[in-house]
């Protein structure tokens, strides 16, 4: 019997509409690529694809449909710019599996959980972007630890009140 | 076996998973070169999906702030208005001093045979969106194939360079910036024409390769476009010069800020042709500073109409607005590969005409705007002041003053108005 921070009731598994699932993460790709534009800086701090993966990941709790919704996100993703399509399609499978199976073991539902799981888990994903990135495809890369950690707390903030709303969409098993 | 895999089930997806990725992120990096173009297909879903959601949005903000600063908020409008005015009358001195160089400039160019490189048609477009990452630095641009633009294409805007078309869709195409590491646009700085290649770095800043260690470049020298590269014609601004450090392999390292602001770009212009011309001296067409000092004396006083001499009256005809003695004002935007200014040779009144925006031939939003668009210039010392009652006002009067009716702008007989 595995071993769990969460009793069984406590785990709740989410399901959401077809229309959520699509319209959300397209929502979040059109507008992390239409900010930039008037707010140049939006796209170095923050990441709402990666937010929107982390969100579904942990409230589906299962690990295949999370590595799959950080796969497909991530690839849409790629596609928008010019770099070689994958990087952010194994940053985000990797994520997507990563939130998943730990939603299965914590009790996710709260906001210091949250703010500490998405930090958490940009540092991950920025991690696997450098070494895809500098390791496979010979991108140019420049790792710097107070950028990664105020772009993470950033994205966490932003977390919590993105999780907040999300949360009307969620429809029980 | 089978237990082992039910077991490890979910871990064995997520491998397999990255394991496809890898692979397919190794045959593009092995395609290198054209990676872009090859994942054309598969990237065109997302992009069509995303951009018409940005194109509607951007449309509808533009609408409502047209519809505020065109309708609502006129205030300072005609102050601006003013200045603009007295910045066009400097700009056009400017003009014919230049203009002199250019034509000597020419006339050497016409001695060697050189080829120059025209600007004849670009296309305005609307930037729509981004990548969204700040390690892709690309813009995305309302018009695609069904407006003429083609991979490679430079795009500019009015202050300087900005990038190259990328990829082409049918309604939209993906620009390079030129902040972007993968970048790679030849330029030479102005005074110490000093030739190298223009990169993007990691972090969107601009640098300038390729020069050695030993040369000395100062700061604040303006850097353009060589045309070493195919992409940019000669001589289009690219930045300046605003920091020179040591770099590897014996070349410097300097850092460039870039003429045209890439992080808040909205309008740009996609260079969809380009002409290579033999340089030739046209010798024919002059105009002197004195004519546009002329231009701005004050007028002849109105005259009653039982005043008015034949002669007057064969002037007054040809004061009429579409008459060929009237100055044309210049065609805004679109700077003509015609001649800026040519005396006409049925009237003496020596006041240069500029073509008309309709005569360019290119519609507004497809400007032709070649490298020289002037005529070479006399003599440009200081003229003596021209007899002010025997000049005809130039410029149009401003648009605050009452407008002269036809007749009541007489211009002198022939002969009579000659300032030099």
């Amino acid at each position: 019997m595995p071993i769990t921070y969460t009793s069984g009731e406590q785990v709740e598994v989410y399901r959401f509409s077809i229309p959520v699932t699509i319209g959300i993460p397209l929502l979040a790709l059109f507008v992390q690529a239409f900010l930039p534009l008037r707010f140049p800086r939006f796209a170095v701090y923050f990441d709402l694809p990666l937010l929107v993966t982390i969100f579904f990941a942990m409230a589906r709790r299962s690990p295949v449909a999370g590595l799959f919704t950080g796969a497909v996100i991530g690839l849409a993703q790629d596609m928008l710019g010019h770099n070689p399509i994958g990087i952010y399609g194994i940053a985000k499978t990797v994520v997507g599996y990563g939130a998943s199976s730990l939603g299965v073991k914590l009790d996710v539902e709260n906001a210091g959980a949250r703010l500490l799981v998405t930090l958490g888990f940009y540092l991950v994903h920025s991690a696997v972007y450098f070494t895809v990135a500098h390791g496979l495809v010979n991108m140019t890369q420049s790792w710097s630890w107070p950028r990664g950690i105020l772009a993470g707390l950033a994205n966490a903030f932003l977390g919590v009140a993105l999780f907040f709303l999300l949360d009307k969409f969620k429809q029980r098993t | 076996m089978e237990s082992v895999i039910g077991r490890y089930r979910n871990l064995v997806i997520l491998v397999g998973v990255l394991f496809l990725q890898v692979l397919g992120l190794a045959m593009q990096v092995k395609r290198a070169g054209n990676d872009a173009e090859n994942t054309r297909l598969i990237r065109i879903w997302t992009v069509g999906a995303i951009t018409p959601f940005e194109r509607a949005l951007v449309w509808a903000q533009n609408s409502s702030g047209n519809l505020w600063h065109n309708y609502f908020y006129l205030r300072g409008v005609r102050a601006e208005n003013r200045q603009l005015k007295d910045q066009i009358e400097h700009l056009r001195l400017d003009q014919v001093r230049l203009s002199e160089d250019a034509a000597q400039a020419r006339r050497l160019q016409t001695l060697l045979a050189f080829k120059e490189q025209f600007i004849s048609r670009t296309v305005a477009a609307q930037v729509i969106g981004s990548s969204g990452s700040d390690l892709s630095r690309i813009v995305y641009i309302d018009k695609g194939e069904n407006a003429g633009i083609k991979r490679d294409m430079a795009v500019m805007t009015s202050d300087g360079i900005v990038g190259k078309v990328l990829l082409v869709y049918p309604s939209v195409s993906q620009v390079l910036l030129i902040s972007d590491q993968s970048s790679g646009v030849g330029a030479l700085l102005e005074k110490t024409r000093l030739q190298g290649v223009l990169r993007g770095t990691a972090n969107g800043e601009v640098v300038l390769e390729r020069v050695m260690s030993d040369e000395q470049v100062p700061l604040g020298e303006i850097v353009l476009t060589s045309g070493g590269d195919q992409i940019f014609p000669k001589g289009l601004p690219v930045g300046t010069v605003i920091n020179v450090g040591s770099g590897k392999d014996l070349f410097l390292n300097i850092k460039i800020k870039p003429a045209a602001n890439l992080s808040k770009l909205e309008e740009v212009l996609v260079l969809v042709e380009k002409q290579e011309r033999q340089a030739t001296a046209d010798e024919s067409v002059r105009v002197r500073a004195a004519d546009i000092l002329a231009q701005r004396l004050p007028s002849v006083p109105d005259k009653p109409a039982a005043e008015a001499t034949p002669a007057a009256g064969a002037a007054k005809d040809a004061a009429k607005p579409n008459s060929t003695n009237t100055v044309a004002k210049p065609a805004g935007a679109a700077i003509t590969a015609a001649p800026l200014a040519t005396k006409n040779p049925s009237s003496t009144s020596n006041v240069p005409s500029a073509p008309a925006a309709g005569q360019s031939g290119k519609p507004a939003d497809r400007t032709s705007t070649p490298q020289r668009n002037a005529g070479p210039a006399g003599a440009t010392g200081t003229a003596p002041k021209p007899d002010a009652s025997q000049t005809k006002p130039a410029s149009p009067p401003p648009k605050s003053a009452k407008p002269p009716a036809p007749s009541d702008n007489p211009l002198p007989p022939s002969g009579e108005s000659s300032p030099q």
